[in-house]
């Protein structure tokens, strides 16, 4: 019965009002609403995978796309009975090719007011700053890059993705709960380890732990012969309470879990982990959303999936409200204070009016369960406790215009 | 503070007078059990296996059978009340949650979460009369004293749909706040209220012109709103009362049904999914999931007397009359 929404989903185009359609229908006397139909242009830029140790879970080629197309399935089955239509335009740039190029290309085939960008942080400052989206509404769905959301933010861009700043607040919020407080940081050569150690930093000093031993990544050896001796020796040095890994390819992180030199836990991007989105959170209806997912994609639903979905779901809401496809309209309407969303964690969610990104709570897991969901109690705030996690309001240096 | 909570149980049940002997059923969601409480003694004197992830349940029309759905086993189980064994199971579709018997008897209008369909399914030759095309994840079930309408809530499409049980074809939708998750008629079947778990509404129609009459809101002092998320509604016999379960705030709310005022905020156990009240309508129970205990409310003095454990995640209660 699912697979009827998708057929109904399919081979509609263009946001327009169906005009004349509806002036022949009102002589007929028929239903009041008129026929809405909603594109949304979903642009990825694939990232090259570097070589890691191991392949044990390399991530799914169509991450993100997969997270879109469900939220177009979800949006038809409440459209049919709006007279509301979605279709999804999949342009997908392989690593090696310009994307800027493809996606002005894109664009002059037809014009799109809703676009979903899965691309590294240049690619979507660079797609929101052509004259051709000026007025568009851009979903960043794959650059956790906390400066989308500082000085480099755009008018035109929400995120549905957690930035960096969000995920290490969520992950240290929990262990200034567990007082956890002294810190090993072991940071990989990537540019997204870098970032995501700095946002650890940040974050630390934000919550006041404190990071007793900050180390680089440079060991070449291949972990999977010898983590037994090389972690060990790396981690004898100082005194902590737990070890944070900062290796977002999960080159050597999962190699640094049970080889320390003290008998510590690990997280970051191993271990405990603080995710947009994962299979093991299943409170709050959560279950019908994964399994919804595992049935249309095959696999288990990742965080860019989530943030794809929820970026097709905020259209899908604002256009069953406002019941058009009016891109001027809806764009007011996501941002107006009226917008809520329930994303299935917990509570209804709305976007940060300082810089575009979108409130959401931030799981905390490890491989098989939900340990935590970020904000942890007693991090209180004058609004939304949800805004302990990332850059707050008076913290923004986001200047829209 | 214990011999505190002792003596007003004793006082609230001598104030309420001989309470009848009748059965409280409790389905336990991730225990696979049912729990049966004695609503006299207000203890737990049975518990049953069933089959997996029991959510609703409901009596059938001659009380001698009990409906489960046991939505991870994707089917209705008929439980005999005299055995409390499973007599025989009904076709329903994947995933049913919660359904709604028709006043006839006959008729079970189950909602299948996972499939996005309302099933009809006849009670007698146990087979599907029809399935419904409805929106993403349904869940809230009820069907009109009267027996002309059913309604679906499904949690993603933010939608009441009205299905025109004769014709079986649903033929209205009407758009709530988010993550509606349950429906219930007036006893008099002329309002149909709406609970929207997210948006922390409940929304009123009435049922003859369709049209949204009320919206509730709830705000509980010092708990914040986000926690506020009503999920079952009651409604006493004569229309007076509507208690409203409003889930991780671990209140209900006691709402005059005439005027929406709220009356009360009543502290029971921690996230608070469905209720039930007794035939005499002296006492409400409540299933709390995260507690895992069902809550005993005094509905004359508005007042919790007692609390009772039962298995992991209660959800569903049903009560059986022994008058």
């Amino acid at each position: 019965m699912s697979s009827g929404a998708q057929a109904r989903a399919g081979g509609m185009y263009l946001v327009r009002r169906a005009l004349m359609a509806c002036a022949w229908l009102a002589l007929l006397a028929c239903p009041v609403r008129a026929e809405v139909e909603v594109e949304i242009l979903y642009l990825e830029h694939q990232r090259a995978q570097p070589p890691t140790l191991s392949n044990l879970d390399a991530p799914p080629s169509d991450d993100g796309l997969q997270g879109a197309r469900l939220g177009i399935a979800d949006n038809a089955t409440t459209g049919q009975f709006l007279k509301q239509n979605y279709a999804l335009r999949e342009v997908i740039v392989t690593p090696e090719n310009d994307f800027l190029a493809r996606a002005k290309q894109a664009l002059a085939e037809k014009a799109a007011p809703f676009i979903i960008v899965n691309a590294p942080a240049q690619d979507v400052l660079a797609l929101a700053d052509l004259p051709e989206t000026k007025d568009a509404l851009i979903f960043n769905a794959g650059a956790p890059d906390t400066r989308l959301r500082q000085n480099d933010c755009r008018a035109n861009v929400l995120h549905t993705l957690p930035s960096r700043a969000m995920l290490a607040d969520a992950l240290m919020q929990f262990l200034t709960k567990k007082r956890w407080t002294n810190i090993m940081l072991i940071e990989g050569p990537g540019d997204g380890d870098k970032a995501f150690g700095a946002a650890l930093r940040n974050s630390a000093e934000k919550f006041r732990a404190s990071i007793t031993a900050d180390k680089s990544w440079t060991l070449k050896a291949d972990m999977r012969r010898n983590a037994g001796a090389e972690v060990p020796a790396l981690t004898q040095d100082a005194d902590y309470d737990v070890v944070l890994v900062s290796d977002e390819a999960g080159d050597f992180g999962q190699y640094i879990l049970y080889n320390t030199w003290l008998a510590r836990p690990v997280a970051g991007s191993q271990g405990l982990m603080p995710l947009g989105w994962h299979r093991a959170v299943e409170q709050w209806g959560a279950v019908q959303l994964q399994n919804r997912f595992k049935e249309a994609a095959k696999r288990d639903m990742r965080a860019r999936d989530y943030a794809a979905w929820a970026a097709v779901r905020s259209i899908g809401e604002a256009v069953a409200r406002q019941n058009t496809g009016d891109p001027k309209a809806i764009v007011s309407y996501v941002k107006s204070p009226d917008f809520k969303l329930a994303l299935f964690k917990g509570r209804a969610l709305d976007y940060r009016s300082w810089n575009g990104q979108l409130r959401q709570p931030i799981p905390l897991v490890h491989t098989g369960a939900l340990v935590a969901l970020a904000p942890m109690e007693g991090f209180l705030h004058q609004t939304s406790d949800l805004d302990t996690l990332g850059i707050d309001g008076p913290e923004t240096k986001c200047k829209m215009n | 503070m214990r011999l505190g909570f002792l003596c007003a149980l004793a006082l609230a049940i001598a104030a309420s007078g001989p309470a009848h002997a009748h059965l409280l059923y409790v389905t336990n969601e991730k225990d696979d059990t049912v729990s049966i409480i004695d609503t006299k003694t207000l203890e737990v004197v049975d518990t049953i296996s069933v089959g997996e992830r029991p959510r609703g349940i409901t009596l059938s029309k001659d009380k001698t059978k009990l409906y489960v759905c046991a939505s991870d086993s994707d089917t209705v189980q008929v439980l005999d009340i005299k055995t409390n064994k499973v007599l025989h199971e009904l076709p329903s579709g994947e995933d049913p949650e919660q359904f709604a018997l028709h006043p006839d008897g006959r008729l079970l209008f189950i909602a299948n979460e996972d499939d996005a369909v309302t099933t009809i399914v006849d009670t007698q030759t146990r087979t599907v009369v029809a399935q419904i095309d409805v929106g993403v994840e349904p869940e809230g079930m009820a069907v009109s004293p009267d027996g002309k309408w059913a309604i679906t809530t499904s949690e993603t499409t933010n939608m009441a749909h009205w299905i025109d049980v004769a014709e079986r074809k649903l033929v209205h939708n009407s758009l709530v706040d988010q993550r509606p998750r349950h429906a219930e008629f007036d006893p008099d079947g002329k309002r149909l209220w709406i609970s929207s778990e997210i948006g922390g509404t409940v929304t009123v129609f009435d049922v003859d012109s369709k049209k949204e009459i009320k919206k509730i809101s709830f705000t509980l002092p010092g708990i914040s709103q986000d926690r506020v998320q009503p999920v079952g509604i009651r409604l006493t016999r004569d229309g007076s009362l509507a208690f409203v379960a409003l889930g991780p705030s671990n209140h209900v709310a006691v709402v005059d049904a005439k005027t929406y005022e709220i009356k009360d905020y009543l502290l029971v156990g921690r996230r608070v999914w469905h209720m039930v009240l007794t035939p005499e309508e002296d006492l409400l129970f409540t299933t709390n999931g995260v507690s895992g205990d069902v809550s005993v409310v005094d509905v004359k003095d508005l007042k919790v007397i007692k609390t009772i454990k039962v298995g992991r995640y209660p959800w569903g209660a049903e009560i059986l009359p022994t008058n």
